[in-house]
């Protein structure tokens, strides 16, 4: 499997990170020698083996649904780069 | 007179509650090393204003004759990789560049809450990726060491890695300008910057320490742990990190041992094994002889040696290099200039340019190149050809240690498979990610696993040997790294040069 520079501009735009085609060009190579790397995993048989989902055993806990904390916007705007009259704002979304 | 900088935890903790030098004493002493230590580019943030509000704390306990809380004065260094509430949070990026937490991390939380202070938030690889503290947005930290220091080997004053992606707080340890640190190990960045500097640090169980506020990489693997000068020093910092948190759901909902009161070194009874799988093709005759080393000093304390195998060891750095960045690229999807950080808006640009715009001038090339792998094999056609492979394949990996583990209590193998490469050396990313090989295998199958100093390579550098234990026998792996230290008798340090 062999990434052209047109793949590594559809994943940079899938992962909202803008490139340049310099970038592209220079990056191709790059991912390819990591992902003919790792293709190597292809030659184990999984055939009969589950894949993980937790590394060491754990239950997982609920919690009552109910409020635990609120009240705390000035908090959560506080490193905002932008917010007015208690939100988030970003650009213009809706014409 | 021994200078205060160059004692450890338990010395500073014990000369404090001895009454043999104050807690200001300590935080004073520190205070001055940091700030003459710029040259290592260790600190991000200084905060010695932290240090000493600890100290002060400590100091009017003692003279009102309290009962003192565990690290109650001792200064420490925080990684930038946990959030302190009114400190300064970047992870080593521009993206987060400015960010003051309004919360702290619980791992911190826990840290001030036994009394220690901070002498500043400590430099590693951008997101913690990296192996050698060349990802971060300021500026690389250079190691303390140089070869040839303290007459051994030629000389040479090329700045040298101090490890990754814990390598602000191994450079610092190693330097005596802080006596403890905190690490985060995701793949062995605990272990392998401990290793290059001469430290000892320990990677607990996964779901010891609380993930809680601890900037995510990856979150299967991330897990936070000690660093510092002595394997006694590692345990009385797990203790105080260590502890079941409700706000991680991963957390562990167990008691934490004292595991420094049932420090030992007597191995008698316990069953070593050398997984010959460890033994790569090339293996520098240095890292051989030091293995041999370890091997012969644990059956001097005691220990039974025997051979195992790990069949899958070499599919563990491939499947790591799935599983890590495909967890990268959805955690720091959340980086976004909306909520926190940086904004990057270019003229007429809508959301998605916006988007698109802040995470290209907020992240470093590391982490694009993970997040970029972490998308392709996430992304539809491609997720089941290696995202679900390479977890079948940790599943494999962690049968194989389960299966070593019921014929052995400990397993020994070298930290690293060399001692510090020089700034820029390594400059193909693949090469530098082999330097995790020994490292990666116990990070998948989440087990405990610590780096103790071992000694030093014909350049004078330090080299380290890594103990594996079972899952939650932090007691376990920090006993032998015991018994390797008392035998090992490391003294080597950095010449100050900085």
């Amino acid at each position: 499997m062999s990434v052209d520079t047109a793949t590594v501009k559809k994943v940079a735009s899938l992962a909202r990170i803008a490139i340049t085609d310099a970038d592209a060009e220079k990056l191709a190579p790059e991912l390819n020698n990591i992902l003919g790397w790792i293709e190597q995993l292809g030659e184990v048989d999984t055939s009969s083996v589950e894949p993980m989902t937790a590394v060491i055993p754990n239950i997982l806990r609920l919690r009552e649904d109910v409020v635990t904390e609120g009240q705390q916007r000035d908090a959560i705007l506080a490193n905002a780069p932008q917010g007015e009259h208690g939100f988030f704002t970003v650009p213009k979304v809706v014409e | 007179m021994t200078e205060l900088t160059d004692l450890g935890i338990a010395a500073l903790r014990d000369g404090i509650r001895a009454k043999t030098f104050s807690a200001r004493e300590v935080a004073d002493a520190f205070i001055v090393k940091v700030s003459a230590a710029k040259a290592l580019n260790a600190f991000i943030v200084e905060t010695p204003e932290h240090a000493l509000e600890a100290a002060k704390a400590a100091d009017e306990a003692v003279a009102a004759g309290e009962t003192l809380k565990p690290l109650a004065g001792v200064p420490i260094g925080m990684k930038d990789l946990f959030a302190t509430k009114g400190v300064q949070t970047t992870a080593a990026s521009h993206i987060l560049e400015g960010f003051k937490p309004v919360y702290e991390s619980t791992v911190s939380a826990k840290l001030w809450d036994a009394g220690a202070g901070m002498l500043g938030k400590l430099n590693l690889d951008q997101f913690a990726m990296g192996s050698s503290n060349e990802t971060s947005y300021f500026g690389n930290v250079v190691s303390p060491w140089r070869r040839g220091a303290n007459g051994i080997g030629a000389r040479d004053n090329a700045p040298l890695a101090p490890g990754g992606s814990s390598g602000g707080s191994s450079a610092a340890i190693a330097a005596r300008i802080v006596p403890g640190a905190t690490g985060t190990d995701t793949g062995g960045s605990i272990r392998q910057p401990a290793a290059f500097t001469g430290i000892s640090g320990i990677k607990p169980t996964y779901g010891r320490c609380s993930r809680w506020g601890v900037v995510a990489f990856a979150s299967s693997l991330d897990q936070a742990g000690p660093m510092a000068r002595s394997v006694q020093d590692c345990a009385i910092l797990l203790e105080n990190m260590a502890g079941f948190d409700p706000k991680d759901s991963t957390s562990l909902q167990l008691p934490v041992p004292d595991w420094e009161t049932a420090l030992s070194g007597d191995l008698r009874g316990k069953k070593v094994g050398i997984p010959a799988e460890y033994r790569l093709d090339g293996m520098s005759n240095e890292i051989a002889a030091l293995w041999q080393q370890g091997i012969d000093w644990l059956k001097d304390a005691g220990a039974e040696i025997i051979d195992v195998s790990l069949p899958h060891t070499k599919y563990a750095l491939p499947a790591y290099y799935i599983i890590a960045p495909a967890e990268a690229s959805s955690n720091l999807a959340r980086y976004d200039g909306v909520r926190y950080g940086l904004r990057d808006l270019p003229e007429g640009a809508n959301l998605q340019d916006m988007y698109a715009a802040t995470r290209a001038a907020g992240f470093g090339e590391e982490v694009k190149r993970r997040i970029l792998i972490g998308t392709y094999v996430l992304s539809a056609g491609f997720y089941d050809a290696y995202y679900t492979q390479a977890q079948k394949v940790r599943t494999l990996i962690a049968q194989d240690f389960e299966n070593a583990f019921s014929i052995c209590d400990l397993l020994l193998t070298p930290t690293a498979p060399s001692a510090a490469f020089a700034l820029g050396e390594n400059a193909d990313p693949l090469a530098m990610y082999m330097n995790d090989v020994f490292t990666v295998p116990a990070s998948l199958a989440g087990l405990p696993a610590m780096s103790v100093p071992g000694g030093i390579d014909k350049a004078g550098l330090p080299l380290g040997l890594q103990i594996i234990g079972k899952p939650l026998d932090e007691q376990g792996v920090l006993n032998a790294g015991l018994a390797i230290e008392q035998r090992a008798g490391f003294t080597a340090r950095p010449e100050v040069w900085w």
